[in-house]
């Protein structure tokens, strides 16, 4: 999420000139403290989810302060104690963040620097700062920020008027330095929220109902293993014991002994354009306008479809929730400690005063899964158990079937070319679930067990930020190309059967695709290289092109028609239409089955701060995407998802990984742009376009599995 | 009931009643973090041990069945301050991003190189094909593998 969608203000107030979260929280003790030890304290409101984030803002703040990262310590996210830069999401926590850290820094470096020019009597822009230590053009120390720690007061706003660094002078910012979070890892140490363990802690599982719509009838008593019991809470059921085994085991035996009374409220799975068709929406429009265009000589029509998706996390969620003297603290590996926060108080009645949450990494998110859902079960639980910190688990069945999902959708296009093979008209219409069902922002909470207590809590219907806050479900859906004639419009479904909310990517899977496909498909009609054929709409986009190009250098583009059934596509798009740039080109082989042999990946995200970090981000995302193109879909019958093993929902294995080639191009002192999610759109439509070259198709359904490919065929 | 066996090289004993798992007994009153959970139902790889140096999911094997066997976790292979060969390996490649699957993948690697000391890539890929990695870091993982390889070769040739 960002400042321009449900950002909300800091204490301070609003600070609209300011650079990134420094408008909303412009105070810079929020941001950082100096410590008479010898180190410096970064507290970020962004949280570490696996993609580094943790080492990027350590190296933005040593590089500010001209200090070494190893006396930058980034404090994990907590409420109240860090600035609340809403949801760690959107590819934006550089530009949030990181700007923020850095401003702050250089404000607070030249308060610093101020009061040592003062003490040692020589102008402040005479002073250098080594390692944290001032020295003056004699080399004499003159102080430093840790002897200046109680003196230089951080307890003021920004002011915005101190300039950070020239990109050329950045020494940290723009290296490669190596992830500050991996070694723990590597060792095994405890890290995760889940390798928390706190005296006196209890482990409790729940027992999810067998359907979407239930209502517990009963719950047959009988022995449970260990010191296990029982909890219920309106419809909300669960274990509760001393040891990890014997909730485990209870778990298993109590889902056996409870009465459901159970409802079909799921759609027909394999007719998900039916019901997206039939289901009420609300209509917008994304974006319009109207100007002379020459007549269309060749016109694409197609709807493209996506199944619902599975964030698939490979660590279910977790969490520890201690309720004490009438307050709450909870344990989280959420993405937005301060808008789960305000879920809880919704649901539990408390002040928001007496509720702390704090930020534990857990494993790789991918959006919104089940990290906050959980937290709520873990209070819940807690709340039966005063005093005691409770830690919840979650199973691989309620992480893949229970966590919200992505939601389906589907894409209508009808665009043409003119005579000259020029784009002239684009129309598009969406149509689905909306893409945010994140807590805290709606009067009703959105956390998955709320529905079940009693009386229970209506989750809000999933909505789609506007286009200025990077859009939901219509993410992308606007070609970054030139057309004289363009009508996007979005219908929202206004019921949700299945949960619904961001997963990476969000509409731009989709959208991209769709968009590149139907770039394809007039290209080829009107007879031009697909390539050239973006190229002459993309003449006000110099960067853009510049990916398409390189994209294509890499792979050699068009290259000598290959051995059968091998074929290459190559798919470009600014992600947002507002990020960072990305274009991909796709090796495939289709035999029985399809498989990605080879991917070639050109980006420009402006600055990389960590330029390994960006290539780990790009490439990964790609395989993400990859897999999401041959694989996955939830499935679900009308009660339930029916996909809630890793057999039920497959997801890319070590055999099936593409080779992977990624290159940073672009200025490298332009604005950072964020590199988790460009990649992922581009590869699936550069996967589709492989799938054509391959075997004469045009793939109009995710996921491009052997059964939907045929059905494409006949 | 008590079961004994060798963690990590040492004696170990633990109270296992019926039902607990190997990965329980670990992380419950063996106080390990590296062995993860995450499926439950050997099918994502996160809870690789080996036991008796092959490596297999503790999530579902029950703890009385390591009875006088040798069980290795990741905290088995190395330290900071002595890292296993892979596990220096995986910091000189920035071999990860969530972390979350890598104790699993290092104990298969590490028993990938025991018995084949100078793997192809296919055989890497084959050896780590009962582990998910979510974030996509595969290919970095795979060049870990074969860096690990190569500084193993060449310290057994020192």
């Amino acid at each position: 999420m960002n400042l321009a969608f449900g950002f909300p203000l800091g204490q301070a107030g609003n600070a609209p000139h300011l650079p990134g979260s420094l408008r909303a929280e412009p105070r810079l003790s929020r941001w950082l403290r100096f410590s008479a030890e010898g180190y410096v304290e970064v507290t970020p409101g962004k949280v570490e989810i696996g993609q580094g984030i943790v080492t990027a803002l350590a190296q933005i703040a040593a590089d500010e302060l001209d200090v070494t990262l190893a006396r930058v310590r980034i404090r994990a996210a907590s409420t109240p104690g860090s600035p609340n830069e809403g949801v760690t999401s959107g590819s934006l926590s550089i530009q949030e963040s990181g700007i923020a850290i850095r401003h702050a820094c250089a404000e607070a470096r030249a308060l610093h620097l101020a009061l040592a020019a003062r003490r040692a009597g020589v102008p402040a822009d005479r002073l250098q700062v080594e390692d944290g230590t001032f020295l003056r053009p004699d080399g004499v120390a003159a102080g430093s920020y840790w002897e200046q720690a109680e003196a230089v007061p951080l307890e003021v706003e920004a002011r915005g008027d101190v300039a950070p660094k020239a990109a050329a002078s950045r020494r940290l910012a723009g290296s490669s330095a190596p992830r500050l979070d991996l070694p723990d890892k590597v060792f095994g140490r405890p890290r995760y929220l889940h390798d928390m363990r706190l005296p006196g802690m209890l482990h409790a599982r729940v027992v999810r109902p067998p359907a979407r719509a239930a209502a517990l009838l009963e719950c047959r008593d009988g022995p449970l293993p260990g010191d296990a019991r029982v909890l219920r809470d309106g419809h909300f059921l669960a274990v509760v014991a001393s040891e990890e085994w014997a909730a485990e085991a209870a778990a298993a035996r109590v889902a056996a002994r409870a009465r459901w009374d159970t409802r079909e409220s799921l759609p027909d799975e394999r007719d998900l354009a039916a019901w997206l068709d039939a289901t009420p929406a609300q209509g917008s429009e994304v974006a319009r306008h109207e100007e002379p265009a020459p007549g269309a000589a060749h016109l694409v029509s197609a709807r493209f479809l996506r199944p619902f998706l599975a964030h698939g996390s490979i660590g279910p969620s977790c969490a520890v929730a201690r309720w004490r003297d009438g307050g709450l603290e909870v344990w989280t590996h959420s993405q937005g400690i301060y808008n789960l926060r305000a879920d809880l108080v919704t649901v539990l009645g408390l002040q928001a005063e007496r509720i702390t949450v704090r930020h534990v990494e857990g494993a790789g998110c991918y959006g919104h899964n089940g990290a906050d859902d959980v937290a709520l079960d873990a209070a819940l639980v807690a709340r039966a158990y005063p005093g005691r910190p409770v830690r919840v688990l979650w199973s691989r069945a309620e992480e893949l079937a229970w966590s919200p999902h992505s939601p389906a959708g589907l894409i209508d296009i009808e665009a043409a070319v003119d005579a000259g093979g020029m784009l002239c008209r684009w129309r598009a219409v969406l149509r689905g679930n909306g893409h945010s069902s994140r807590p805290g922002r709606a009067k009703d909470p959105t956390l998955l067990s709320a529905a079940l207590l009693d009386p229970p809590f209506a989750w809000p219907v999933a909505i789609d930020a506007p286009m200025a806050g990077g859009g939901g479900g219509q993410r992308n859906a606007v070609p970054g190309y030139r057309v004289p004639s363009l009508d996007v419009s979005m219908h929202r479904l206004l019921e949700m059967p299945l949960r619904s909310s961001a997963l990476r990517g969000l509409g731009a899977l989709l959208n991209v695709w769709a968009t590149e496909s139907v770039m394809d498909e007039l290209a080829e009609s009107s007879g031009q290289d697909p390539v050239a054929f973006r190229l002459r709409h993309l003449e006000e986009d110099p960067r853009g092109a510049a990916v398409l190009r390189e994209a294509a250098a890499m792979c050699g583009w068009p290259g000598a028609a290959g051995a059968d059934g091998v074929g290459t596509g190559i798919a470009m798009a600014r992600y947002k239409n507002t990020g960072g740039w990305c274009a991909v080109a796709a090796e495939v082989e289709a035999a029985e089955v399809v498989r990605c042999r080879r991917l070639w990946i050109a980006a420009d995200v402006g600055e990389a701060i960590n330029p390994d970090g960006v290539i780990n981000q790009i490439e990964g995302g790609a395989i993400q995407a990859t897999s999401i193109a041959l694989k996955e879909a939830v499935r679900f019958d009308r009660l339930n998802v029916t996909s809630d093993s890793w057999d039920t929902y497959p997801v890319l294995r070590f055999s099936e990984v593409p080779a992977v080639e990624v290159r940073l191009i672009g200025p490298r002192d332009a604005p950072p742009l964020g590199a988790g999610e460009p990649s992922m759109g581009p590869t699936i439509a550069a996967i589709a376009g492989g799938i054509h070259a391959a075997l004469g198709i045009r793939p109009r359904q995710l996921p491009f599995t052997p059964d939907l490919l045929a059905a494409a065929m006949e | 009931m008590a079961v004994a066996f060798t963690l990590n090289g040492a004696p170990a004993v633990v109270e296992a009643p019926e039902g607990m798992t190997l990965l329980q007994a670990l992380r419950g009153p063996l106080g390990l973090s590296g062995p993860r959970f995450g499926c439950g139902q050997e099918a994502c790889g996160c809870c690789y041990v080996t036991l008796d140096g092959e490596p297999r999911p503790s999530c579902a094997l029950p703890a009385q069945a390591a009875a006088g066997r040798r069980v290795v976790t990741v905290e088995g292979l190395g330290s900071p301050e002595q890292p296993h060969p892979l596990q220096a390996a995986f910091l000189a490649e920035q071999a990860g991003q969530c972390g979350y699957c890598l104790s699993g993948i290092l104990i298969s690697a590490a028993a990938l190189l025991a018995r084949e000391p100078d793997p192809d890539e296919v055989a890497v890929r084959a050896a780590l094909e009962p582990h998910l990695c979510r974030c996509g870091a595969h290919n970095r993982m795979i060049r870990a593998v074969l860096r690990a390889a190569r500084m193993m070769r060449e310290e057994e040739r020192a």
